[in-house]
């Protein structure tokens, strides 16, 4: 049965990794929509709108991809989870169905709208059928990062006679302090994703002379949101994050910091491999006390290591949990570096000239994808060997009739058609950023002179 | 509590049924009855701004069962295993194929997604069609309320049951006739020109192969599973659903002849909801009957704490209250015969 715990983990890892790529770019975009369309109602220029139209076929794509492997997802906790499905249903249940119940309905239907009733809606409808679309995609990332937390960190329940986990207090469930926190550094990091690819389309057309007032549009919306993405990023919703993480699941940091040692003023690796059958981290680059200052604020604090803790409460993957945190961070100081000095540039108005700095907007566009990835991979793999985490372990919630084999089956099954599908969306996308947002038109910087006194 | 949830899940999966019901009909006649690129794209217009939300009334059914009856999502679901992931590899493939289609034109893209869209619409009008027989015939669940069913036996209905026997399968070719029909009939009033002309030829056939396995089927289900006659034997006035089912059949031959496209889409509704109903009010209060009538899972053992079902109720209903304004509006926006420009690039969206 152990054998197939791992191939149903490998299940479930790959296919929320792969639904993951969608979201987070949709609910980036959505974001971006809602301002373009802003741009668009109050300075009445039709470039904006076109601007909007381009990103929604974009948009368009991401979703339906987003949809297809999405569905997957639900059924995988009943598929592959049964068993933690029939133990917690009853509170993880709550937060899924109203997912679908006040979030994918709103989304699909005004999506439906957005897309293809802009003539009937009007402009101020059009606008609001973006919004609608916004609220409806960031809703569900709400209940979706309220379920993650309630499995981080349960509140709010009570046990049954048969040991099965029930709802207790609902306002608990669904104002979890760990959702809150968790939601909204999530939320930044799909706004980073929005701003990267918004940004790197326009520098493409910049750097190739091809729809430069669109560039120039693209670049500015997302380096003025993306700066401000990538800082909040960091602080307050990364480090709010770390703190609860040194409170709840101490082990969890130990492991994600590879402190094998308990000590007063524990250093910050920076860069080093752990190597956990020596329990040491090999030629480490540390910040002295560094560690004991950012979780409690004082040089001195004593923080437990991983000898704190009896073995079989570590997580399972030590250096890869290492590893993605520490991806997950070195990228998100290079973000806050570029943002900033593309910001910088903007505001000296030098950006678009700037061909060194374009370069670095358009080739970093994998680079949120690859944080935003990191990031879940430290949340879920920290959790090990938890399921909920304190209340039931990986080990006891799979299926207990649905053998090694047919997992295999179903895993390269998916294995096989996500691939398929990741072909057909960067042909696809490709093909829509090829052929751009429309005619070339005039320089909007002539046009928002004329439209400014109508506002 | 645990009925009230019973019948709201119930709804639910009706809803799924009426709406995307009509989405995988279309899917499954689009080569039939549309020929040329036009007519095929004025096929995916009438399903194109609504198909997403009606596929979603299948997650919030499946999400609102998770909460209600978390034994039964876990039981089926892992029992279920091979045919689930099946069908979500179909539901990708016909997500696909409609949101691709139309964004590349040439001569091998398009009539492969065509190929595709019909393909998997066809197949899984028969695996929901089949996936319903399973849980009304009942499967092997033993004392841990868990179950493996395989793709089949010997396809008959012994002790140790497979997907597909002669029953699923009669149960899942009367879904694929009748969403056809339901399908046809929802094409016939959003299209006009040979599109129309066809669908409404082919729902008039295809009628008569509703009527004959309706018959049929209903029949053999008071063999299959004793509970259904049991329950409508307890009480009389389930009959209405029945019956509400062959109003709803007679009521689509009698407006197809009248040419009121409205009234027959609708009058197929009511023979949908009819007989699922039917089946619903025929199990009760099982949730998933077993071979073994000792095992079956039951609204009372499979439902969730009193306190998250009554919750739910709240929220769940003004969930639907919103999501009845968005269907209403986006309907009506969409309102009337889809119209396809002839030199539109379309975009796919
Ligand atoms: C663009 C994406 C991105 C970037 C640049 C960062 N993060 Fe992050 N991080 C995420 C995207 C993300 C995420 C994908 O959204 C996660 C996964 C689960 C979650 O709550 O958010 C996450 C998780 C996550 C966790 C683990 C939560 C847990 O185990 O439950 C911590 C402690 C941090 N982050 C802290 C940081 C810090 C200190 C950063 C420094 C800049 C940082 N993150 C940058
Ligand atoms: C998109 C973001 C997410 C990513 C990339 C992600 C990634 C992962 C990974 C890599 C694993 C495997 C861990 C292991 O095997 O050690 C995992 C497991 C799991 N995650 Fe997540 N996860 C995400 C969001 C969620 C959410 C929102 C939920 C709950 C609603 C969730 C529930 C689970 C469950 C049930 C498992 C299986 C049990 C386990 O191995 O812990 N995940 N996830
Ligand atoms: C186990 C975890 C997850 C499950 C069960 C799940 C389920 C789903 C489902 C069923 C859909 C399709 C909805 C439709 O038909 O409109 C979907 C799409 C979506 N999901 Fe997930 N999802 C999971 C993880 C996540 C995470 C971690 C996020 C974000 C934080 C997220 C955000 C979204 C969004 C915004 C959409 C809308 C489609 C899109 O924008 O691509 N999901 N998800």
């Amino acid at each position: 049965m152990n054998d197939a715990l791992n191939i149903h983990r490998l299940h479930f890892a790959f296919t929320i990794t792969f639904h993951y790529i969608f979201p987070q770019l949709t609910m980036g975009l959505a974001l971006l929509l809602v301002y373009l369309k802003t741009k668009a109602l109050r300075t009445g220029d039709e470039h904006y709108n076109r601007s909007a139209r381009f990103w929604a076929r974009i948009f368009g794509i991401n979703f339906a991809l987003g949809v297809v492997t999405g569905i997957p997802m639900e059924f995988q906790f009943g598929t592959n989870w049964a068993a933690f499905s029939k133990t917690a249903g009853g509170v993880i249940g709550q937060t899924l169905a109203m997912e679908g119940v006040f979030s994918f309905f709103l989304e699909s239907s005004f999506l439906g709208l957005f897309l293809f009733g802009e003539k009937k809606l009007g402009r101020v409808g059009h606008w609001w059928a973006a919004f609608l679309v916004w609220l409806g995609s960031w809703l569900s990332g709400y209940f979706i990062v309220a379920t993650d937390a309630w499995m981080q960190h349960p509140v709010g329940y009570q046990l049954g006679a048969h040991g099965e986990i029930e709802l207790a207090s609902f306002w608990g469930l669904l104002l979890n302090k760990w959702a809150l926190w968790q939601y909204l550094h999530t939320m930044l990091g799909a706004v980073q994703t929005g701003c990267f690819v918004m940004a790197a389309v326009g520098a493409l057309y910049l750097l190739t002379s091809r729809h430069e007032a669109y560039g120039r549009t693209f670049v500015r919306g997302g380096v003025l949101v993306g700066v401000f993405a990538a800082v909040l990023q960091l602080f307050p919703t990364g480090d709010a994050q770390g703190k609860m993480i040194a409170e709840n699941q101490p082990v969890t940091l130990a492991a994600m910091e590879g402190l094998f040692l308990t000590q007063e003023g524990a250093p910050l690796a920076i860069l080093g491999q752990p190597d956990v059958k020596n329990r040491k981290l090999d030629n480490p680059l540390v910040v002295p006390k560094m560690l004991s200052f950012l979780t409690y604020k004082q040089w001195t604090a004593n923080v437990r290591g991983l000898d704190a803790f009896p073995e079989d409460g570590w997580p399972d993957q030590i250096s890869l949990l290492y590893f993605s945190y520490h991806v997950m961070v070195g990228l998100g100081t290079i973000f806050i570096a570029v943002m900033v000095v593309a910001a910088f540039l903007l505001w000296r108005g030098r950006l678009f000239e700037s061909r060194w700095m374009l370069w670095i907007l358009m080739v970093s566009v994998p680079l949120p994808y690859i944080a935003n990835t990191a990031g879940w991979m430290t949340a879920e793999l920290g959790r090990q060997p938890w399921l909920i985490y304190g209340l039931l372990r990986t080990a006891r919630g799979v299926s207990p009739r649905v053998g090694a084999g047919n997992v295999w089956f179903t895993l390269i099954g998916f294995m096989g058609m996500y691939t398929v599908l990741a072909i057909l969306w960067l042909f696809l996308v490709y093909r829509e950023i090829e052929e751009g947002p429309g005619p070339e038109e005039e320089d909007p910087r002539k046009v928002a002179r004329v439209s400014i006194p109508v506002n | 509590m645990g009925t009230v949830w019973f019948c709201l899940v119930a709804i639910m999966i009706a809803m799924y049924v009426l709406l995307d019901g009509f989405d995988l009909g279309a899917g499954a006649i689009h080569l039939l009855i549309a020929k040329t690129d036009l007519e095929r794209r004025q096929v995916l217009a009438s399903i194109g701004p609504v198909w997403d939300g009606n596929e979603v009334w299948l997650l919030a059914a499946g999400g609102t069962l998770y909460f209600a009856f978390p034994a039964l999502y876990a039981g089926g679901f892992s029992g279920f295993y091979l045919p689930l992931m099946m069908v979500l590899w179909l539901l990708i493939l016909r997500g696909s194929s409609i949101e691709f289609r139309n964004h590349v034109k040439s001569a091998v893209w398009d009539p492969f997604w065509d190929f595709l869209f019909c393909a998997s619409s066809l197949l899984l009008a028969v695996f929901f069609g089949a996936a319903l027989a399973n849980v009304v015939r009942g499967v092997p669940l033993d004392a841990s309320g868990y179950f493996f069913e395989p793709l089949w036996t010997d396809f008959r209905l012994g002790e140790e049951t497979g997907i597909l026997d002669w029953y699923t399968i009669l149960v899942g070719v009367l879904a694929l006739l009748a969403l056809v029909m339901h399908g046809s009939l929802w094409v016939q009033l959003k299209t006009s020109g040979a599109v129309n002309g066809r669908a409404r030829e082919l729902c008039g056939r295809v009628w008569w192969g509703v009527v004959a396995l309706t018959a049929i089927v209903t029949a053999v289900t008071f063999e299959v599973q004793p509970q259904v006659k049991e329950n409508f034997l307890t009480w009389p006035w389930g009959f209405v659903l029945p019956l509400m089912a062959v109003a709803g059949l007679a009521g689509v031959a009698f407006e197809l002849r009248k040419h009121d496209e409205r009234k027959a889409f609708f009058a197929s509704c009511a023979y949908l909801a009819g007989m699922l109903t039917s089946v619903v009010f025929g199990v009760y209060p099982m949730v998933l009957p077993a071979r073994n009538p000792l095992y079956s899972l039951t609204v009372e053992s499979a439902k969730a704490g009193s306190y998250g079902l009554k919750v739910g109720v709240l929220w769940w209903t003004v969930g639907m209250i919103l999501a009845a304004g968005y269907f209403t509006l986006v309907y009506r926006s969409f309102a009337g015969k889809v119209e396809v420009e002839s030199d539109s690039s379309g975009h796919g969206y």
